[in-house]
């Protein structure tokens, strides 16, 4: 991909709030999670949430160290393995009560709803997106 | 006055002149968009859109099987990208290595892979295939476009001439609102002192240009050894230098090969820690001819705001000749230079001349003086392009028309690719491909590049009512058809 920064903003909002939130109403009740569906729910959502507002902060972080690269871009793989960083610290964020309604989420149910939804995102970023949106790839990811 | 001189006269609402890709694709989203055959006549020499390109790849060292530079999303037959050709690729294996490794790839690009680049053959057929769907025949005119001129009552009239018997006049008029121009290179140029050698001397067999015919220098090659002397540091030498190279590992050549560099890279390039190329053993190394971004990222944002000398200067930049680090090529030259029938050179060539055993002698002006390189085949592969008058048609509209240069001294178009200047009326002429380089959008003369004017250009006329907004719903219903291969 070859984001711009408004792009990358963009899009990582936009994807979370469908397909991320598509993925966490599948996935949760499928969660092993000791709770009624409701709380899953809660804490799902409070983990969705948590993904998008700090991803503003790493986004900012990820269009600085795109510009040490040449071509101003942003390989396919990065957008994969920067799962572990963000994933590492929403969970954290969660360990530490600061993510509302996920109190007490257990660990393996965090791993398979943030896997989910992030790969999710990942692959229809990586492709499905230019269906709708002819012009997404050509404005740095902007939908605006 | 046309009716009077005998010309007939045809109306339609948009020509596009050229009927190579660039026309293409323009015309794959204008029928995309809505547009009827009926409002679209392509004006074209050749009978398909790949003719001329296919021609230029197989001289330039890439036969049906090989892969060419453009990436997995490049799609000239698919304007939205999905699924791209990588996917594509993985679909149609037939083992699961198969299906996976160009998964992997496009996944793993540029870090753990070289880029993922789609097989030309592909390409061609899925071209056909989008051709057929869009009814592209039904909108072709043969002949040679002669001019483009602007009517007196708006719009344009374009004049060509069909070939021999296949009309009753010599010359025909077409009659639009709007035209487009995609006439690809206006002419290939060969080095000064490569050309005066072949005027000279008459000698076309042992000098040649990559972008021509020259098979008969790698027959010969095989059949007796010989030193060949090549001429340029882009993509096209790369895969010149991967022929000569593959012959003497699978035909047992014992070719000699001086590699000739006018600038010597040795190393990442670039005014700052921000802008910095990959480079080594002479190469510049980038994926694409441009840096990536200019497709879709900053670059591209950033060089729509530039004018004039800052446009020239982050041309500069990021221009350059270059080709892309490909593992096997780094491999094969390393092998070459350690076993010595790898050999570069850096210097200016000051002259040409036959030498003895018919050979010919490459007299070259290096730091440490004069040096004299006989050898039995000069290749050039530096791919120098004409100046954009050496086209009749882009010489008559700089003329008569109002056309322009930009900073680069091709064709001026705006950010819509209208060609500044020239506009009739409500009719509007935009041009797309190498004819522009140097305008607000830098990547013109690839895939993507042309898909990119296309889409440009093809809101550009909607938003004259020219075809309807190709909005979220069309695109989606229409990508749908595109996947199930009905017509739009």
């Amino acid at each position: 991909m070859v984001p711009t920064l408004a792009g990358r903003l963009q899009t990582r909002l936009f994807l979370l709030a469908t397909v991320g939130v598509v993925l966490t109403v599948l996935v949760t009740p499928l969660l092993p999670v000791d709770a009624p569906l409701g709380t899953a729910y809660r804490a799902s959502f409070g983990v969705l949430f948590a993904v998008a507002l700090l991803g503003l902060g790493w986004e900012l972080a990820y269009h600085g160290l795109q510009q040490f690269r040449w071509e101003k871009d942003w390989p396919t793989m990065f957008g994969l393995l920067t799962a572990l960083n963000e994933g590492l610290l929403v969970w954290l964020a969660v360990r530490a009560d600061a993510v509302p309604g996920a109190a007490g989420l257990a660990g393996s149910a965090f791993v398979i709803h943030f896997g989910v939804v992030w790969v999710g995102v990942w692959l229809c970023a990586n492709g499905p997106m230019r269906v709708p949106f002819l012009r997404w790839r050509f404005h740095g990811g902007r939908l605006l | 006055m046309l009716a009077e001189a005998g010309i007939p006269v045809h109306d339609t609402s948009l020509v596009t002149v050229g009927g190579g890709i660039g026309s293409f694709v323009l015309v794959d989203y204008l029928r995309i968009a809505g547009a009827p055959t009926s409002a679209i006549r392509v004006l074209s020499n050749i009978d398909h859109p790949w003719q001329t390109y296919r021609y230029l790849t197989r001289v330039s060292q890439i036969p049906d099987h090989e892969r060419i530079r453009s990436d997995s999303g490049s799609t000239p037959d698919n304007i939205w990208a999905f699924p791209s050709y990588a996917v594509r690729e993985a679909f149609a294996a037939r083992s699961l290595r198969g299906f996976l490794a160009p998964l992997w790839q496009v996944a793993t690009e540029p870090v753990l892979s070289d880029y993922f680049t789609p097989r030309i053959g592909a390409v061609f057929e899925s071209m056909a295939r989008e051709a057929d769907r869009i009814s592209y025949r039904e909108m072709l005119v043969s002949g040679q476009v002669r001019m483009v001129r602007r009517r007196a009552g708006g719009g344009y009239l374009t004049i060509i001439t069909p070939p021999k018997g296949h009309a009753p006049t010599r010359r025909v008029a077409f009659r639009s609102q709007h035209v487009h121009l995609g006439v690809g290179y206006p002419g290939l140029k060969f080095l000064p002192d490569l050309q005066e050698y072949r005027s000279r001397y008459g000698d076309v067999r042992r000098v040649v240009n990559a972008y021509e015919p020259h098979e008969h220098v790698y027959d010969e090659l095989i059949r007796r050894p010989a030193t060949v002397v090549v001429h340029g540091a882009g993509i096209v030498a790369s895969r010149i230098l991967d022929r000569l190279i593959t012959d003497r590992d699978r035909h047992q050549a014992g070719t000699h090969i001086v590699h000739l560099f006018r600038t010597y890279v040795r190393g990442s390039h670039g005014p700052s820690v921000f802008m910095r190329r990959r480079g080594g053993d002479g190469w510049a190394y980038q994926g694409f001819n441009y840096p990536k971004s200019v497709w879709g990222g900053q670059l591209k944002a950033r060089m729509r705001t530039l004018e004039g000398d800052e446009r020239k200067a982050l041309y500069d930049t990021i221009g350059g000749t270059n080709t892309p680090r490909r593992r096997r090529w780094q491999a094969q030259l390393a092998r070459g230079r350690h076993e010595g029938w790898y050999v570069t050179r850096v210097g200016e060539v000051e002259r040409l001349a036959p030498g003895t055993d018919g050979t010919v002698v490459t007299r070259v002006r290096t730091a440490d003086g004069m040096l004299e390189i006989p050898a039995a085949y000069v290749i050039d592969a530096t791919g120098l392009v004409a100046d954009i008058r050496e086209h009749r048609v882009l010489a008559d509209l700089l003329d008569h028309s109002g056309a322009g240069h930009n900073p680069l001294g091709r064709l001026d178009v705006e950010r819509t690719f209208e060609v500044r200047g020239t506009r009739s009326g409500p009719g509007r002429l935009y041009a797309s491909g190498a004819a522009t380089l140097g305008g607000y959008f830098p990547g013109v003369d690839t895939f993507l590049g042309l898909q990119i004017a296309a889409q440009e250009i093809c809101d550009d006329l909607a938003s004259q009512g020219f075809v309807p907004h190709l909005g979220v719903a069309r695109s989606v219903s229409q990508w749908a058809r595109w996947m199930r291969n009905q017509p739009v």
